[in-house]
């Protein structure tokens, strides 16, 4: 597969890969202090107002999708799309130099994003919070991503596009095409000459604005989240393992499917709201349908581990990888149980959800970023990685934590949805609302802890990156498949 | 056909897309025009209500709250009768949250008063032993952006005919009077003092009342403005 003459440009990966650290650490920290939070109040006021949970509660959530997720996906990438394509970013100045803008251009904005959220600027749309100069911005850095692919790929030797290149295709234009629609909103102050000018008022009204939220929520998710993390999987997998990838036919399967049916899965946010039944009933139908193309793709994966499951007892980095398409496959089955709609009267507005989704985000995406980091480390710095035993203790502390999180998030969240609806022997509601509220202490102590446990993980892993920078022993040639690490 | 799109690119793309859109345009399209029909009599919200929902907006209350009230019995007992799609037709964004970490505020209005909330929300324990909200003591010091709130008032009057200026209930009044340029700015601030003050006596609150009366109105009158008006 190695062709000795095209010399790879990882200089912009690297960049991208220290942001992912940085904006790990910083998006989780809040995440778990927000935890804290709902089980020790008191914790809201330690920065006065900027540390209210309503205020970092989006901070949590922007950061780690639009930090951490983002900065893990171009990190591989700029990695990822020279190899498979074949072609250096040194080949092209243009693309090359494209890219530094990019990451820098990238940085700032991210940074205006938490500062403006921190002073209280937001929609309030979630994981659409930002406001209209922002969205401006966005839209610039994912032209010029745009613009990195079609422009490599115009460059490439390689002609077929490889599996984990229709996933980067597809996360573009699927993003694209949300955030546009989305965030289409009208600037009061270019209208008025008055007020804020910062401010805007949404192009949507109440049912329709909630519609066109989740058509896009869900399917951020499914862009961000799933599409792109797929694509890693394609390409690290198989070649920290150097098997083969086990099927081609359903790779295409999987493709195809995701692609049809993930957009039609918005409506299981709002089942049971004022959104036309018919409607409610598609984002059902479709969550369970989704099951197949998810299932599709992680069986693939773990299928490509055939005849070679010692490799998942000697390597820490197959082990997260494993894990996380285990983690996939639980999150795809939960979320389609979560959608059928008896289950959704008790699930909606619960802590469970909030436990689904870390099962995804911790299991799945947090892992696999870990691991490509991880794995590209010793071939951006001709080093081996610093050491194996710190990665397999952050592998097992992090396991521990993500099973802390979403066992105690759904007992508190069935908890509640019980809670809500039980009745005394009359017919009347048998708890106040408060009751629901200060039973859940225990379990959001448990899901803080749990989550404190995958940030130890995070800070091990920094330093393990770290080492493997500057410490660690050199190696004369990049590793063609599994990366060398010291003990 | 697949190997064919894999090695030429740009079909590959359009074909993703092409697949992608589908879903949105046949789910999205159909009922709009309906869903965004107010229901009758339902009026806009006044400046000091819409200045009060953005504060909602900028403290980010949908975190915990949702405002939807879904149509099952333990729900309607709960919090009253379930939400209809016309009542949501001036809300710019819709404001249904996703997670109930706090109760469902959409009729808020009918079970809780001024002086309630205001207690409530300066310190939420000593209302509600064993809350886990928390107290929001900088509205009542931050004033009102009341001009900004007029902008936007002025912005969906204008651009997406939302009925301020008009006779909404057929008694052959003005139900909201909001007025067509900045000009009338002046104007409607003194209809939002009027306002502000009735709610900052209600709170009982001696601080407020005299904010008010200088001509600035705090944070949390506004909020609780539009907290009185979910209903
Ligand atoms: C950390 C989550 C959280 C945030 C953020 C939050 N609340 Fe609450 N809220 C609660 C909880 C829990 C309760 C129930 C206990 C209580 O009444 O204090 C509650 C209760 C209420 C009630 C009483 C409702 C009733 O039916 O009794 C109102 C009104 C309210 N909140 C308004 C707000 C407003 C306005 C904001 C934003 C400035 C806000 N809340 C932010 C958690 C939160
Ligand atoms: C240390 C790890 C983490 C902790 C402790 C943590 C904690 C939290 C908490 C407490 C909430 C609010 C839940 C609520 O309102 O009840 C939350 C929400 C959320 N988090 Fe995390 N989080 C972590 C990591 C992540 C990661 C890595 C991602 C994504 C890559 C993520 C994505 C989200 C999302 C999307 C939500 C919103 C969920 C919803 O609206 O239902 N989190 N998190």
């Amino acid at each position: 597969m190695q062709n000795p003459a095209v010399e790879y440009d990882y200089t912009v990966a690297k960049w991208f890969s220290y942001l992912a650290i940085l904006f790990g650490i910083l998006g989780m920290g809040v995440g778990v202090l927000i935890a804290f939070q709902l089980a020790f109040p008191e914790l809201n006021y330690i920065f006065g107002q900027y540390s209210l949970f309503s205020r970092l509660r989006p901070i949590h959530t922007n950061v780690v999708a639009y930090g951490f997720t983002l900065s893990g996906i171009w990190a591989t990438w700029y990695y990822v799309g020279q190899r498979v394509l074949k072609v250096s970013l040194k080949e092209s100045p243009f693309l090359s130099g494209l890219a530094k803008v990019h990451f820098w251009l990238y940085f700032v904005t991210a940074l205006l994003a938490v500062v403006s959220l921190l002073f209280r600027v937001t929609t309030s749309k979630e994981y659409a919070q930002f406001e209209w100069p922002l969205d401006i911005l966005v839209v610039v850095i994912w032209v010029m991503w745009g613009i990195s692919i079609f422009g490599l790929i115009g460059l490439r030797r390689e002609k077929t596009l490889y599996i984990s290149m229709w996933y980067y295709i597809a996360t573009f234009l699927g993003v694209a095409m949300l955030y546009l629609f989305n965030n289409m909103a009208v600037p009061t102050y270019l209208v008025t000459g008055m007020g804020d000018p910062l401010h805007s008022v949404s192009m949507y009204a109440g049912s329709n604005d909630a519609l066109v939220q989740w058509w896009f929520g869900h399917n951020a998710v499914a862009f961000v989240f799933t599409v792109p993390i797929i694509a890693m999987i394609y390409y690290f997998l198989p070649k920290e393992s150097g098997q083969p990838v086990y099927s081609y036919k359903l790779s295409l399967l999987s493709f195809w499917g995701l692609m049809f049916v993930y957009l039609w899965a918005g409506g299981h946010h709002l089942i049971y709201s004022t959104v036309p039944d018919w409607m409610q009933t598609m984002g059902s139908i479709f969550s369970v349908i989704l099951i197949l193309p998810s299932w599709g793709s992680a069986l693939n994966m773990l299928l490509t581990m055939k005849g070679e499951w010692s490799q998942l007892k000697d390597s820490p980095l197959i082990k997260f990888m494993v894990l996380a398409s285990t983690f996939y496959m639980l999150s795809t089955l939960e979320g389609p149980i979560q959608s059928i709609k008896s289950v959704n009267a008790l699930a909606h507005f619960t802590d469970w959800i909030p436990g689904h989704v870390h099962d995804g985000t911790l299991g799945w995406v947090g892992f696999m970023i870990i691991a490509a980091i991880m794995h590209m480390a010793p071939r951006f710095f001709k080093r081996e990685i610093y050491s194996k035993k710190l990665l397999e203790a952050q592998f097992w502390l992090q396991t521990t934590g993500i099973v802390l999180y979403f066992s105690s998030m759904w007992i508190a969240g069935i908890t509640q949805g019980m809670m809500w609806r039980a009745v005394d022997q009359y017919g009347n509601l048998a708890y106040s609302f408060i009751d629901t509220v200060t039973v859940l202490h225990p379990y959001y102590t448990l899901r803080a802890i749990g989550g404190l446990m995958y940030f130890i993980g995070l800070f091990m892993w920094a330093y393990n990156f770290y080492k493997t920078m500057t410490a660690a022993r050199q190696i004369e040639e990049e590793p063609k498949f599994a990366s060398p690490m010291a003990a | 056909m697949f190997g064919w799109l894999e090695k030429n690119p740009f079909f590959f793309a359009v074909g993703v897309f092409v697949v992608i859109a589908f879903a949105g345009l046949i789910e999205i399209i159909p009922d709009f025009a309906q869903a965004s029909r107010p229901l009758v009599g339902t009026k806009p919200y006044s400046v000091l209500e819409l200045a009060g929902r953005q504060v909602y907006i900028k403290d980010s209350c949908n975190a915990c709250h949702s405002q939807l009230i879904r149509p099952f019995k333990s729900e309607t007992d709960r919090y009253g009768m379930y939400s209809l799609t016309g009542e949501y037709a001036y809300d710019r964004p819709f404001l249904w949250g996703s997670k109930r970490t706090g109760p469902d505020l959409h009729r808020v209005g009918n079970y809780r008063t001024s002086d309630w909330h205001a207690n409530h929300m300066w310190d939420p324990t000593s209302v509600v032993p064993g809350s886990i909200m928390p107290a929001y003591k900088h509205m009542f010091t931050n004033v009102t952006d009341l001009e900004t709130a007029f902008a936007e008032a002025l912005t969906v009057k204008k651009v997406f005919n939302v009925p301020y200026d008009k006779d909404i209930d057929g008694d052959g009044k003005i139900d909201v009077v909001l007025g067509d340029s900045p000009a009338d700015f002046e104007a409607a601030k003194q209809r939002a003092l009027q306002e502000a003050l009735v709610i900052a006596k209600e709170t009982k609150r001696e601080d407020l009342v005299n904010m008010v009366k200088e001509g600035k109105i705090p944070e949390i009158v506004a909020l609780i403005a539009y907290l009185n008006r979910l209903k």
